[in-house]
């Protein structure tokens, strides 16, 4: 439609396992959770050769095994668990997957689990390309990263392009700098600080910066960020 | 005036089209259903991104903007091409078109499905009707314990089990066995032939040692209004099997990755007709073939009907009938 190619980052072995784990953790609680309630709230022994018993175990095996398809169906190709890692089932085209396709990618999931804890998925995501599990071979589909803070990044680069007057370049470098400003070490933000503050004010007193305290050296970073004249190069 | 001063003119110019883009993805993903304005409205945003996104990539290539714009025409790209909620219009689809084409497709694969799953219950039987001791191999010692006394192990269960327990328990498994036979195909078909196979046996086996002991009947009696639609689902889960298989072995696009795609998409419609066919399988299993109340002509009724019913929607007859009265309707008012 555009001749715009989109461009998709491929979850690897490790988001799709973490994924896994987080829908597997939650689909095991809400069973546990249905199990209990019918056990302590409505006092039925948990046995198959009872029907109350049965009638109870039922809905948790449902919410245990059919969560995947159910969930994937209705959230169009997402989970709890891929929202928390950050991904998402797309078609081979970057499309949502139909609901035929999410079936599929499922009814796999019985030989993709093989021989045991998902052995076989795990192999596949391992040895092919796209890293995907047999039954996203089969369905046509990927696991795609869903990169949701480019986005805010993006309206955040904006929103500072606006009212500074610094090239993209000096923007986005000051903005990572005082993003990640308190993850880095202090040493190391200090002369990242003062690199910066020379290139965008050659002018500057190299002495004066270099007894500038790290709380002032993250003022002056700001204050560039949003000040509205030109600065050098960066 | 810089490059740089012109890219960030450029961004500042585009920020607040990027902004609009951003609220009407958020808002076109939560909505069931848009408007023709709405629908028009995101087109036209996918297409002035896209233009976007390829200046961004060429000026500003490892940029946090052009990365956020690759995200932005990504969700874009979803919205854009979603397909619609089909409703009971791809259900009618469904079972008038995609079912019988698949079935269709399968039919030569369905019959060897079946002549393999007849000549492994021959060779069972021949093989406990000559090695009686054999039959440890196909049933447990529970069943084996029964028959010897003189009863099926089948005998009673209604009393043990109630029988909605009963149904769900064998529907269960059954659709694993059906998964598993569509499954294993990936295997280049040999999975399948193996399990068929195992399943012929087993039942050849399980009806000559029944018969050493005088049970033939009775258990012709126990299985005759599920079996017949639940060994012939078996073998269209096969047949779905074996092309899964075939179409790895002899792709019919440029790769077998593709073809392997294809295929399970083409065929799949069927496996849903199979999972609901075991529905019933079970429902009849569980409280139909267990109760010594119903007379054999019942069961040989239910049997026949049920499996009449199989066909009918394998075939797609029922609804190609209506459609095809509709359209003849249709014709008839317009002229």
């Amino acid at each position: 439609m555009t001749g715009v190619d989109l461009t998709l980052g491929i979850a690897g072995p490790g988001t799709r396992s973490y994924a896994f784990v987080i829908d597997w953790h939650i689909r095991l609680l809400l069973a546990a959770a249905w199990l209990l309630i019918a056990y302590y709230v409505f006092d039925v022994a948990l046995t198959v050769k009872s029907a109350a018993g049965f009638l109870s175990i039922l809905p948790a095996s449902i919410i245990y095994f059919l969560y995947h398809p159910i969930l994937e169906v209705a959230l169009r190709g997402s989970t709890p668990g891929k929202r928390m890692a950050g991904v998402r089932i797309v078609s081979r085209d970057g499309g949502p997957p139909g609901t035929s396709a999410l079936l599929i990618r499922n009814i796999f999931r019985l030989m993709d689990s093989l021989p045991a804890a998902y052995m076989l998925g795990l192999i596949s995501c391992f040895v092919t390309a796209n890293r995907v599990r047999v039954g996203d071979m089969a369905a046509g589909t990927l696991l795609v990263l869903d990169n949701a803070a480019a986005e805010k990044s993006l309206l955040r680069i904006e929103a500072l392009a606006t009212r500074s007057q610094l090239s993209l370049d000096a923007l986005e470098l000051l903005d990572q700098v005082l993003e990640r400003w308190d993850s880095l070490e202090s040493a190391s933000r200090g002369q990242i600080a003062r690199s910066l503050l020379r290139r965008l004010d050659p002018a500057a007193d190299a002495a004066a910066l270099e007894a500038l305290a790290d709380a002032n050296l993250r003022a002056m970073l700001q204050a560039h960020l949003n000040s509205d004249t030109a600065a050098a190069h960066v | 005036m810089s490059d740089a001063s012109h890219i960030r003119q450029w961004l500042v110019s585009r920020a607040a089209a990027w902004r609009g883009v951003v609220q009407q993805v958020a808002a076109l993903r939560v909505q069931r259903r848009a408007t023709v304005d709405e629908a028009l409205g995101a087109v036209e945003a996918y297409r002035g991104l896209a233009r976007d996104l390829a200046t961004a990539r060429r000026v500003a290539p490892n940029s946090r903007m052009t990365s956020g714009l690759e995200s932005l025409y990504g969700q874009l790209h979803g919205v854009v091409n979603r397909r619609p909620r089909g409703g009971m219009a791809a259900l009618r689809l469904l079972f008038a078109n995609e079912i019988p084409t698949a079935a269709y497709e399968l039919r030569a694969r369905i019959a060897s499905m079946g002549l393999l799953m007849a000549l492994s219950a021959l060779a069972g039987w021949w093989l406990v009707a000559t090695f009686p001791t054999l039959i440890s191999l196909f049933a447990s010692d529970d069943m084996i314990e029964h028959v010897e006394e003189g009863h099926l192990w089948t005998e009673g269960i209604i009393n043990v089990m109630p029988s909605s327990i009963l149904s769900i328990s064998i529907l269960a498994n059954n659709i694993v066995v059906s998964i598993l036979a569509f499954c294993a195909g990936i295997f280049l078909g040999l999975g399948t032939l193996y399990l068929i196979a195992m399943n012929g046996l087993m039942l050849g086996a399980a009806f000559a040692f029944v018969h050493q002991h005088g049970l033939a009947r009775a258990l012709f009696e126990f299985i005759i209004a599920h079996g017949p639609v639940e060994l012939s689902v078996i073998c269209i889960a096969g047949a779905a099997g074996v092309a899964l298989g075939e179409s790895i072995i002899r792709p019919t696009v440029e790769s077998r990755r593709d073809s392997f795609q294809a295929c399970a998409h083409r065929i799949a419609p069927v496996l849903l007709l199979c999972a609901l066919l075991l529905v019933g399988c079970g429902f009849i299993e569980g409280f139909v073939s267990p109760d010594p109340g119903f007379p054999l002509a019942s069961r040989i009724t239910i049997g026949i009907a049920y499996w009449s019913i199989m066909w009918i929607l394998m075939t797609g007859r029922l609804f190609s009938a209506r459609e095809g009265k509709k359209e003849s309707r249709h014709e008839g008012n317009s002229a």
